[in-house]
């Protein structure tokens, strides 16, 4: 600042800085698979509305995601990857990113249950309030499981999506919920092995700071391996089908591969190629979950021609 | 200093201002929208006549008039 004014010279938050709060790459998993969850569902839903069911889920996922932000700002200070966060970075200030969080958050299950029905709004509230209050304030510094348990928030929009289609909820619903959650365990710990400092830096309880890096190890290969039997199992429903259970086995034999290749390894040779094998398993492990709900929604696209399914 | 109509502020503001604008115009369309698909899903439009508080023959189910 060369000019010496009496104007107010701090930064004016814009429109962007305000969409960051809603972190929109893990919006747009959101969507994706609660577009997937209201699609595959055996009951037609009208565009308009649908559309409209998405975008609430996806603005109470973003709202959860600001109150995250709100929450986090000390943690998000310290650590390399969130530091650009707009409220550590000073673009936005905490009381905005609150109030945003609230609002968004009362308008997103509003509308969606005026638009859809009540249990669909009802699982979006549980859900924002599960992964703010629950995760963010309750376990992320208080147990190394915190993203065990706190991945159900993220489980939860297909089964949304399926709440948005049908009004119900069903074993095909539970068992897309059930996909997320144990996939997240393993994907964040994979994670966690290649930026181990920055969450010791915060202070934030990960299992690598806790626990040690091998057994990190030890609990990614048990998580995939209690994966494998949720992966195939959502194939034998009515919304499997050849298909998706030929991506399932290729999948869950790659990951799982990955996992045991993890699960092999020491702390020098992590060193002596830089995690290159974590991070490769950490890629595959996004692979896997867009895989899965791909294969799922070209079942439900190929149905439409009394082909896939069973 | 001058007083000017155009503060600086709408200068710096205007981002943030037509981006609430376009909020609050796909929030309207959004409710405009549901509002055409729910009451075109009601099908038959005598149904929602029920409410008009005025004695209808027509409207009446042709077994009630039987009885």
């Amino acid at each position: 600042m060369s000019d010496i004014s009496l104007q107010d010279t701090s930064y004016e938050a814009s429109m962007g800085d305000y969409f960051a709060l809603l972190k929109p790459r893990v919006m747009s998993l959101v969507v994706f698979t609660a577009l997937v969850g209201l699609l595959v569902a055996p009951a037609p839903v009208h565009p308009f509305i649908g559309f409209v069911g998405i975008l609430c889920i996806a603005v109470g996922a973003g709202a959860s995601g600001a109150l995250n932000m709100w929450w986090d700002a000390d943690i998000d200070a310290r650590m390399k990857r969130t530091a650009g966060r707009p409220i550590p970075s000073g673009r936005v200030t905490p009381g905005e990113a609150l109030g945003i969080g609230l609002a968004l958050s009362g308008f997103a299950t509003v509308l969606l249950a005026l638009a859809t029905n009540f249990l669909a709004a009802f699982l979006l509230a549980f859900t924002i309030v599960f992964y703010a209050v629950v995760y963010s304030m309750w376990l992320k510094r208080a147990t190394p499981q915190n993203i065990v348990i706190g991945g159900a928030a993220g489980a939860f929009p297909p089964m949304i999506g399926w709440a948005v289609a049908t009004g119900g909820i069903g074993i095909e619903s539970i068992l897309m919920f059930a996909l997320i959650f144990v996939w997240t365990p393993p994907h964040f710990w994979a994670l966690a092995l290649f930026v181990k400092s920055d969450y010791g830096n915060a202070g934030v309880p990960m299992l690598t700071e806790t626990h040690g890096r091998d057994a990190t190890r030890k609990h990614i290969i048990i998580y995939t391996l209690l994966l494998v039997p949720v992966a195939l199992g959502l194939g034998l429903t009515s919304i499997g089908g050849p298909i998706y259970m030929a991506v399932a086995v290729v999948m869950n034999a790659w990951f799982l591969k990955g996992a045991i290749d993890i699960w092999r390894r020491s702390d020098a040779d992590c060193d002596a190629d830089h995690h290159a094998v974590e991070i490769s398993v950490f890629k595959v492990s996004l692979y896997y979950l867009f895989a899965h709900f791909l294969a799922l929604l070209v079942e439900a696209a190929l149905r439409l021609y009394g082909l896939g399914g069973w | 200093m001058a007083i000017r109509v155009e503060h600086e502020m709408h200068e710096r503001r205007k981002g943030r201002n037509y981006g609430v604008g376009l909020l609050l115009v796909g929030f309207i369309a959004i409710i405009f929208g549901l509002t055409v698909v729910k009451v075109l899903q009601l099908g038959d439009a005598r149904q929602f006549e029920n409410f008009d508080h005025v004695a209808r023959p027509q409207i009446i189910p042709v077994d009630e008039v039987a009885e």
